[in-house]
């Protein structure tokens, strides 16, 4: 066994990371993408990930007392802190509360630990909970805000944006506040209509800004190496493909309004890389991202929702292991140097 | 869409990654200080054993207590197959063959031949050899009588291997001087000190294995030794070429270092032979130098001592079995900076639990460190897949997928994803964020798969010895019936010259008929007996020639055994049933 350590050895060229620092580095790569989104979407946003972050922090912490797991040092390797800030990104902007919480508990006490723990889980634990909130309150997770900012004169007031948490919802403040997403124009088109028409360009500018934002935090995390190119690239390259192939065949908004349009970014840099539910093996995590990228486009093409990163992600999950089988990554050393003795 | 394919292969499969990690090298503390000889120990103690349980490398001491022994006197001789003979490495009276170990075998006495000096330097040694006029046999069978093992890490006896060079008929001699291991210099230091030892040496063993041309491979962090040796390349009776390699941790590794000089790649279950090669490190060139130009068995090796709790780190050829305290302490000790004391580099090499033990021949350096330089990694965290270790490991392989298997106790799993591959050179450990000992899990899973395959040997060779019990029995049981028969048919004979009677003809007639199948079946059963025989005394040969173990000859042997008895019975069936249909 080694006695050297990379994150451990102090003059070492390239210091690693443990994993500690490496779910603290992708927590603060999450930053750009979530002060844009609170600044186009407002305040929602900031309690959404406050809120999201406690409670999968708090239940993390239960779970590990329930079965019997020493709490700090758990707590202090920074996943479920991560888990939350996802998770809380992902919602709506002024999510309730209670959705806040059931998703919390769906990723942390579900997904994550009752699958054994960090390391052991099949899922995403984010993206558990998102799916989760999706498919059982569908009425409350669609209701996107429309981008009127923090600040500045349409700025929705904290008061209302705290009736948001606790649960309520003031119908005059309601209306004030939904607006349809991009990607809720596409999934409702007319037949004939193109998109131009549908989608408010405030809207289709709040949200390309957040994804470029979401994009600048994935750039870091693959300049300081924290996670593989592979994934995020084949993801981002099959959804492309297909976006283009899709607006071919009927013009469906184009590859940048898919790429830019939604949670494409944020789900390629931040969800998609999550090591421990990906593939592992260099050629399977090309097919796994490029699994995930079609499976978003053929759902956002002709599924019932109107994105689809987190479902794409959970589907590929569960072929990660079957994909880390049907595409190895080269034939071994014993295959390849007995072809080389047969042909001389 | 070939396009496509193509472009995925080339991002996906296409060159595998070279592998290895660029750990902090930190060889500036010893590597242009010379080499130092400490003062004689008082006292020395030569291991019998290594602590594992391993018959192949069974010796047995030839010396008693109170006897006087100069250094080079043969103290004990070789019983396991692997096994070497050992040499006083200093002269005077041996006081034990048991070495009280307290720390490692708790307070268990350790085989060992334990001498205490006289201070006489008196030595003996073996006669010269003039290896230009000796047959190679003759070189190999005085790299076997000096005991010399690979000084690299493994302790692989050193004539063995160049006697299966030697057979398998190889083309190149290697020989391996990356020296990839952080901390240790005594590679560099011998090649720039001892340049003609070392090339004189390989210039043996190449005449010793038939190798026709000589490749010297050297990280490019040791300009001095690269130097020193392309100077004197020209002197060598063969083609010798020297290959500056980019520093990279663990370009050292045998197949890694064959595949990047020669680009020969190694399957997990050939042997550099087997692909033509045979690899040594500088340390045992020089002693089979010694050996054979000087007669000087194997007493001393040079080894790094380094780390900063040394006041003077350095290189130092020391006398084997003498003390790991004698050492540090010659070289400075400060016991309260000392945190831990590494046998070997700070990759591959083992903390060691007692400063009483002893060195061995392989040891190749102590790394006597603080808490600073080599920190205790903090309590390991689950695997996240990260796949840092993939591109580390110099085998290509997933050490994540195999820690997995690992764990589960799914160690076949671990095998069929080349477990065997695995060098543990601990490149894995060294990148892993969650600070896994995923080297040191792979040795054991290595090893249970080992002793599962022992075991069910073991089984095998139990079975062997009763079908050849039974088939014993069934060949004694054939000839008895065989003698009866012959007498019946005497017996009959003289009952028909008796009485001339024809009146039993349909009888025999139908007795005959039976007695032509019978005779047809069993000729082929013989025939088959007879090969199978054949074929047993083919797979002993083939043992035999291959040097396997005394088991596996056993073994083997107790087959043709099993065989040869059931050609015998086979034979005295027949003979029988021929017999009986001759009988009119």
């Amino acid at each position: 066994m080694s006695h050297l350590h990379r994150h451990t050895s102090a003059d070492s060229a390239r210091r690693g990371h443990d994993s500690a620092t490496l779910m603290r580095r992708v927590t603060l790569a999450c930053l750009p993408g979530l002060i844009t989104q609170s600044w186009f979407f407002g305040l929602g946003v900031v309690t959404n990930v406050i809120t999201a972050a406690a409670c999968c922090v708090l239940i993390e912490a239960m779970m590990l007392v329930a079965r019997r797991r020493p709490v700090s040092p758990t707590i202090a390797d920074g996943s479920a802190l991560l888990t939350g800030v996802l998770l809380g990104a992902a919602l709506p902007a002024g999510t309730s509360l209670w959705l806040i919480l059931i998703g919390s508990l769906a990723a942390v006490a579900v997904a994550k630990h009752l699958y054994g723990g960090l390391g052991q889980n099949l899922f995403n634990p984010a993206m558990v909970g998102y799916a989760l909130l999706l498919v059982s309150f569908p009425t409350q997770m669609s209701l996107w805000p429309a981008p009127s900012g923090l600040f500045g004169p349409d700025a929705v007031e904290p008061s209302t944006w705290l009736a948001r948490w606790l649960g309520q919802h003031p119908p005059a403040a309601l209306d004030a506040m939904s607006g349809a997403t991009p990607l809720d124009a596409y999934r409702h088109r007319p037949a004939d209509a193109s998109l131009a028409e549908l989608v408010a360009p405030a809207a289709l500018e709040a949200w390309r800004n957040v994804a470029v934002a979401w994009l600048a935090g994935g750039l870091y995390l693959l300049y300081r190496r924290l996670i593989d190119w592979r994934l995020p690239l084949s993801m981002l390259a099959s959804m492309a493909l297909l976006a283009w192939l899709f607006d071919q065949l009927s013009a469906s908004g184009g590859v940048g309004f898919h790429l830019l349009g939604g949670a494409a970014m944020f789900g390629a840099f931040f969800i998609v890389t999550d090591p421990v539910s990906a593939a592992s093996g260099r050629r399977a995590r090309l097919a796994y991202g490029a699994g995930i990228g079609a499976l978003t486009m053929i759902i956002r093409a002709y599924g019932g929702y109107p994105d689809a990163v987190a479902f794409a992600v959970l589907l590929m999950n569960l072929a990660a292991p079957l994909l880390d089988q049907l595409v190895p990554d080269r034939p071994s050393n014993a295959r390849a140097t007995r072809r080389h003795n047969d042909d001389g | 869409m070939a396009v496509l394919e193509r472009l995925w292969r080339s991002l996906a499969a296409g060159t595998r990654p070279a592998g290895g990690v660029l750990p902090p090298t930190r060889k500036s503390q010893t590597r242009d200080l010379g080499i130092r000889t400490p003062p004689l120990p008082a006292r020395v103690t030569l291991l019998l054993e290594d602590g594992r349980d391993q018959p192949w490398r069974e010796v047995q001491p030839i010396v008693k207590p109170g006897q006087y022994v100069r250094a080079g006197e043969r103290v004990a001789r070789a019983v396991g197959h692997l096994a070497l003979p050992v040499h006083a490495s200093i002269s005077g009276h041996v006081s034990a063959l048991f070495m009280h170990d307290e720390a490692d075998a708790g307070g268990q006495h350790r085989p060992a031949v334990v001498i205490d000096a006289d201070g006489a330097s008196q030595h003996h040694w073996l006669p010269p050899l003039d290896w230009q006029g000796a047959a190679p046999g003759e070189i190999i069978q005085r790299i076997a009588d000096a005991g010399i093992a690979g000084m690299g890490g493994g302790g692989f006896p050193a004539h063995l291997k160049v006697r299966a060079a030697r057979q398998a008929g190889i083309d190149t001699l290697v020989v391996n001087a990356a020296e990839c291991e952080p901390y240790l210099s005594a590679d560099d230091q011998t090649l720039r000190q001892h340049t003609d030892r070392v090339l004189l040496g390989a210039a043996m063993v190449a005449h010793a294995t038939g190798a026709s041309s000589i490749v010297i491979g050297i990280e490019d962090d040791k300009p001095e030794a690269a130097s020193a040796v392309r100077a004197r390349l020209g002197e060598l009776p063969c083609p010798a070429r020297l290959e500056v390699i980019p520093t990279r941790y663990p370009s050292g590794g045998e197949r890694q270092l064959i595949e990047r000089l020669l680009g020969r790649r190694l399957a997990s279950d050939q042997l550099p032979v087997d692909a033509g090669v045979l690899c040594h490190n500088p340390g045992t060139l020089a002693a089979i130098h010694d050996a054979v130009a000087l007669g000087k068995p194997m007493i001393e090796r040079t080894l790094t001592l380094a780390g900063r709790a040394l006041a003077r780190p350095g290189n130092i050829t020391a006398r084997l079995g003498t003390a790991i305290e004698h050492l540090l302490q010659d070289a400075g000790l400060d016991r309260a900076r000392l945190s831990r004391v590494i046998e070997g580099g700070p990759m591959m090499g083992q903390a060691i639990g007692s400063l009483d033990q002893p060195i061995t021949q392989t040891t190749n350096g102590l790394i006597a460190a603080d808490a600073a330089e080599l920190p205790t990694p903090p309590p390991a965290r689950p695997c996240i897949r990260c796949g840092d270790c993939q591109p580390a490991c110099p085998a290509g392989l997933a050490p994540q997928q195999l820690w997995w298997h690992a764990q589960a106790g799914e160690d076949h799993k671990a095998e069929a994803n080349g477990l065997f591959d695995c060098i543990e050179c601990g490149a894995c450990d060294y990148v892993c964020p969650s600070h896994l000992p995923l080297a040191n899990g792979f040795g054991e899973a290595k090893q249970r798969l080992r002793t599962a395959r022992a075991e069910s040997d073991r089984a095998d060779q139990a079975r062997h010895r009763f079908e050849a019990r039974q088939a014993r029995e069934q060949r004694e049981a054939a000839e008895r019936e065989a003698r009866r028969q012959a007498r019946r048919q005497a017996a009959t004979q003289r009952g028909q010259q008796r009485n001339a009677s024809s009146a039993k003809d349909s009888s025999a007639d139908a007795k005959g008929t039976a007695s032509v199948v019978d005779v047809r079946g069993l000729r082929i059963a013989q025939a088959a007996a007879k090969a199978a025989a054949r074929k047993a005394e083919k797979a002993l040969e083939r043992a035999a020639q291959q040097q396997q173990s005394a088991d596996v000859l056993a073994d083997l042997e107790t087959q043709l055994d099993t065989a040869r008895q059931h050609l015998d019975a086979a034979d005295a069936r027949l003979k029988a049933a021929r017999q009986e249909e001759t009988r009119p």
